[in-house]
């Protein structure tokens, strides 16, 4: 079987060709090594703009929202998810949409990298299947990828995507080595003092650029509760009051939506570590109602159903 | 009474003044715990003048905004009453609510606001005895927490 890479061209050539879709969505090679950027083909001679690799992190579900016509996606394991979330709210209509499915071992986190690497630039950088060489000015690494994956990809349980037209590559085996809320359950053995310095410590470094939510493919509100004015609900000063209401409604919004794409998280410019509210509203969800987001186009949203016995313990 | 005795009754009164009362923003709905909180009233039955009433059509009117909006403020207890499941006016306001609360009460915990600064009840327009019941535990349970200072904006 040939490369994830050479099988995602391949389909999409042949998609453009026969005018299945308008549009491939996919990453090709961004200006910056170690990073990959959107891209859109639509002509069949530019496939070969496409590529697969561990630097295609972006959640291409994104562009699906404001999207008219026949479009072809190039999807992850949680862009894929994303887009069955975007289908189950009426955002994105199925028949549009040809997901070209890609399993996935995982993206690497570029800020994790220049951690180690003190600072200094990467000018060059190659990678095979566990090895990500990097070179600079003077200086030359061999890294293990293993260690600089994102976090979400760490604690990933769904690295085939669930729903596809095409699968290009072969499917993984699903692992579960580590437990996926362990942070989360470090962060609820303490105290609510500590948690609560914890979160205005970490709360605080927010700047309020919103780049969580642009970069997020489940905010795809016309007028975000931030913008509006009349009434604002939120205050749009940095202060630590406001800026925990925004964090605080924002993982709101997305409980029992957010499918843990790392998107926020690698977006943030203040490396504010944003999933320990995401994977804690999926935690409650998860608990309260055994829901798992984006793995099925029958199941309805969880916040916007019920059930007569649902869980009331905290209700007088 | 001595002059005596009247000033240490009345230095007395000045302290009770000086005593910091929590203030309760209650959200009710106005099919039930509405009724109900007038009900108490018609029964003559005591309860803390602690609470600020806000009537809402259903108690799946409450967005959260509502509530943190309220704590930013400065409000210390925030108590959100609707009807019992099954007897919504409109079928299944509260139904959907439960599922809304239950995440937004968890959330606050866990960034590490006090549990008892949000509560929520079930009150029929029947129960003016329960509404009087869960006001005096929400306000007790608030007094005891002291004044809010966690999301308060300014602090």
């Amino acid at each position: 079987m040939s490369e994830p890479r050479d099988q995602i061209r391949e389909h999409a050539r042949r998609l453009l060709d026969e005018g299945k879709v308008e549009v491939i969505i996919g990453y090709e090679k961004g200006s910056v090594p170690l990073q990959s950027t959107p891209c859109f083909v639509r002509d069949a001679d530019n496939v070969e703009r496409l590529i697969w690799d561990s630097t295609c992190g972006p959640n291409l579900a994104k562009y699906l929202f404001d999207r008219e016509g026949k479009t072809g996606i190039v999807a992850k394991a949680c862009d894929a998810r994303s887009i069955v979330v975007g289908i189950v709210e009426n955002q994105i209509e199925r028949e549009d949409v040809v997901v070209i499915g890609v399993p996935c071992e995982g993206v690497i986190d570029l800020k994790k990298i220049d951690a180690v690497l003190d600072g200094k630039e990467i000018l060059e950088a190659s990678m095979d299947n566990d090895k990500v060489s990097v070179k600079g000015d003077g200086f030359e690494q061999i890294l293990s990828k293993k260690e600089f994956l994102c976090d979400s990809c760490i604690s990933c349980r769904h690295r085939n995507p669930p729903v596809y037209d095409i699968l290009a590559g072969d499917e993984l085996e699903e692992t579960k080595e580590s437990d996926e809320f362990e942070e989360i359950s470090k962060l609820e053995a303490k105290s609510p003092e500590e948690r609560w310095n914890h979160f205005s410590k970490e709360l605080g470094k927010c700047i309020r650029c919103y780049a969580c939510r642009n970069v997020c493919p489940l905010c795809y509100c016309k007028e975000c509760f931030v913008d509006e004015t009349m009434p604002s609900w939120c205050g749009k000063t940095t202060d630590l009051s406001d800026t925990m209401t925004y964090h605080i409604i924002r993982a709101l919004h997305i409980a029992g939506r957010c499918v843990d794409c790392g998107a926020c998280s690698r977006a943030c410019p203040e490396d504010i570590d944003l999933r320990a509210l995401t994977k804690k509203v999926e935690k409650i969800v998860r608990e309260l109602y055994d829901y798992e987001p984006g793995l099925s186009l029958e199941e309805l949203p969880v916040l916007g159903i019920f059930e007569q016995d649902d869980p009331q313990e905290f209700i007088k | 009474m001595t002059s005596v005795e009247i000033k240490s009754e009345s230095k007395k009164i000045e302290d009770m003044d000086k005593e910091w009362e929590p203030k309760v923003l209650a959200f009710l709905c106005n099919w039930c715990s509405y009724a109900g909180a007038d009900l108490a009233g018609i029964g003559r039955i005591q309860y803390p003048p602690n609470i600020r009433v806000i009537r809402v059509p259903c108690s799946g009117r409450v967005n959260p905004f509502f509530l943190i909006k309220s704590l930013q403020c400065g409000i210390d207890g925030i108590l959100v009453s609707g009807c019992h499941p099954g007897e919504c006016h409109y079928v299944s306001g509260n139904l959907v609510a439960r599922r809304r609360f239950a995440v937004l009460k968890s959330l606050m915990e866990y960034i590490g606001i006090e549990p008892g600064r949000l509560n929520f009840s079930w009150v029929s327009a029947a129960e003016g005895e329960k509404f009087s019941r869960v006001v005096s535990e929400v306000v007790k349970e608030v007094k005891a927490l002291g004044p809010v200072k966690r999301l308060v904006k300014g602090e």
